[in-house]
This record gives structure tokens, sequence and C-alpha cells, in this order.
């Protein structure tokens, strides 16, 4: 198989990957949806061909506070997946899980700072909503996908972007990502991202047969 | 009136007079900022990787800390900088995420430090200050006319070094 440059990424391989990560957050949402019992959207997938001084933009600031899940994903694909959130957006949804036990008003919560407890349990909704998309990629593809242990980051977007663009600027000058939007009615406000590595673009395209 | 430039990550910028340099949110990456005391005329590089030798696709030189320096330095003299006057200070290089399987691309933010400050002691500019490692990431803004480089965390008190 020859090597795929990313530049020679056509619209049909943007079109197939927009359907993996609509198929992906679909899975993730609906997990989601059925943890805090709520309605929870998702947007249309977005996949994006992006220099990497642009990626901070794509969630709203570099500096914006945001709580982020990071993953690494091994097996036939590889790469990293990112379940990155606002502060408030994560806030509210562990505020859902325990069932208020928080114990702060609406316009507190936006200060709340994290116990362990808490901490753990945004891991663990990372854990089950990441697992839900990459069982989903897995799936469709064949392929086989390990997820790693979730780590939690709550710092600015720019800072836990960096991570896995300095994977992927390892071998390349632009970022190739897969981004969801999730929100509900009010509260929830995020993002999955899915940036396999180059190799495993051209592993997930040959599996369902457009390569 | 004074202008902040924004430089974002694989970027630099050079700015004189009043104006700053900034880049919001730095994790692994590291904020090179080098100036010429006496015109103030310096600038910022967010180099997100250690070495471009170690890296086949490198076209791309703001992306690492040899070349980078190496470009700011060029781009600083060029607007009207003193090369023998030259110093420098550093910020970034955090771990963001606890511990992982692939070791060594995590542990970017120490290499990334390490490579910058080789570099700048090869090219003889003294490294007046440091904010490296640690957990949590960085917004900074670098004043080229009084060398302040003032750094913003989460959770943290300003700092200015």
């Amino acid at each position: 198989m020859k090597n795929l440059g990313m530049e020679e990424l056509t619209n049909q391989y943007y079109d197939v990957l927009k359907e993996l990560g609509n198929i992906g957050a679909g899975n993730a949402t609906t997990a989601l949806a059925q943890m805090i019992d709520c309605k929870v959207d998702m947007s249309v997938p977005q996949v994006q061909l992006l220099d990497f001084n642009k990626l901070g933009e794509i969630v709203g600031g570099e500096d914006e506070i945001m709580v982020g899940i990071y993953l690494q994903v091994e097996g036939d694909v590889e790469g990293s997946m990112m379940f990155i959130q606002k502060k408030a957006s994560a806030a509210h949804l562990v505020n859902k899980l325990m069932c208020g036990m928080l114990g702060v008003t609406e316009e507190e919560i936006v200060n709340h700072e994290f116990g362990e407890m808490e901490c753990s349990a945004i891991k663990e909704v990372g854990n089950i909503i990441t697992g839900a998309y990459l069982n989903a990629l897995s799936s469709l593809t064949g392929l086989k996908i390990y997820p790693s242990v979730p780590q939690l980051g709550i710092d600015m977007a720019g800072a836990l972007l960096s991570v896995p663009a300095v994977e992927f600027g390892l071998f390349a000058d632009k970022i190739l990502l897969v981004q969801t939007k999730f929100s509900d009615d009010i509260d929830l406000d995020g993002y999955f991202i899915l940036i396999p590595d180059m190799e495993s673009y051209e592993k997930i395209l040959t599996s369902l047969g457009v390569m | 009136m004074s202008e902040v430039i924004k430089v974002g990550m694989a970027d630099l910028a050079v700015c004189s007079g009043d104006d700053a340099v900034t880049t919001l949110g730095l994790g692994s990456c590291i904020g090179i900022a080098i100036r010429d005391p006496g015109t103030g005329i310096g600038g910022l590089v967010h180099i997100m990787l250690p070495s471009s030798t170690e890296i086949r696709n490198n076209s791309n030189r703001p992306k690492f800390a040899d070349t980078g320096i190496e470009d700011l330095v060029d781009a600083i003299i060029k607007k009207g900088g003193n090369r023998s006057r030259l110093e420098a200070k550093i910020a970034g290089g955090a771990q963001m995420f606890a511990s992982s399987s692939k070791s060594d691309t995590i542990r970017v933010g120490e290499r990334n430090a390490k490579a910058s400050k080789e570099k700048l002691s090869e090219m003889h500019i003294p490294l007046l200050a440091e904010d490296t490692g640690k957990t949590y990431g960085r917004t900074v803004i670098f004043y080229p006319k009084t060398g302040d480089y003032v750094i913003r965390s989460i959770g943290q008190p300003e700092k200015v070094i």
C-alpha cells in the first residue's frame, strides 16, 4: 500500500471519516444520555485538517479552562482520543451523576474545584463514553482497538490539546481530527476528538473498502 | 497604542517598542523568549518538539527547539537586534497527563526544556530565568522592552520572571 500523504486525502475520505465520527459519537452520546438520564444532542462531526496554531480555536479559545479526558489508542488503530468539555459543563455532569452531591448552587458551580471523588467520576464517565465511541469504531471496521487507561487534565484548552498535537507533530505539520460537539438544553457543552495517526487512517479506510 | 501579538503552536513572532508577544495555553510545548536589551527588540517562539534531527518531516522549523531558536535569533537580528547582546527566558514543558504507556512522548515536556537549554548554551545566549516542568499549563506574555516574562496558570498566582 502506498503511503498516504495528508494533502491527498480527498473529500470522499473525509466523508467516510465523518461517518465514522458520527457512528462513534452517536454511541458515546447515547451512553452519556443513559448515564445521566437526560437528552443529549450531538452535532454533525467535522473532519478537519488543521495547522497547529489553529488547534486551540476549535474548542473556543486556547485559554478557556477545560476538563479533558485523554487516552491513547493502541492495536490496529493507533492514535489518541480526547473527550473535552468546559469546566462548568463537567461540574454539571458530575453533579447530575452524583445526584446533586456537590452541594453547590448553579452560580457556584462554575468556580467549583473538583475533589478526588469527583475527578474519579469524570474519569469514569470518560472511560465509558470513549469506550462506547471506540467500540462502535471497532465493530464497524473489524479492527482491534485498545484504549489506554484514561487520564484526566483540568487546564487551559491549548495546554490539553497540545498533548495529542505533539504526538501528531512527530510525523506531520498539520493535524487531522474528527470532532463532534455534544450538548444538552442547558448545561453540557463539550467535544469528542479522535486523532488516529496517518497509518491508522489508511487501515481504517482500507477496512471499509474505500482505498 | 501598544499591541500584543499572538504566537500559535509551532510559530514565532518578533516585536519592539511597547508591543508584546503572547502565547496562550502552553502545555508540554515551550515558549522561548529572546531579546536584545539594548534595542528592546525581541520575540517568542512556541516549540513543540525537542529536535528536528530526530524526525523525517522537519520542514516546519518553528516546531522544534533547535531550528525554532535559530529562526527566532535570525528574525531578531533582521529587525535590528544585536546578536552579541541576546538573552533568553523560557517557560513551559509541563507534563499535562500523569503517565502513559508511550512514556517517551509523554515526557516530551522535560525533553523540550532540556533541548531548549542546550541549544541556547550552544549559541552562547545566556538563560536568565526559566519556569518549566510541573503539571499545569501556562499562558505567557513577553515584553521585549523590559524583558518581563509574565506567566499565568490556573490556580496559581501570576508570576514575572
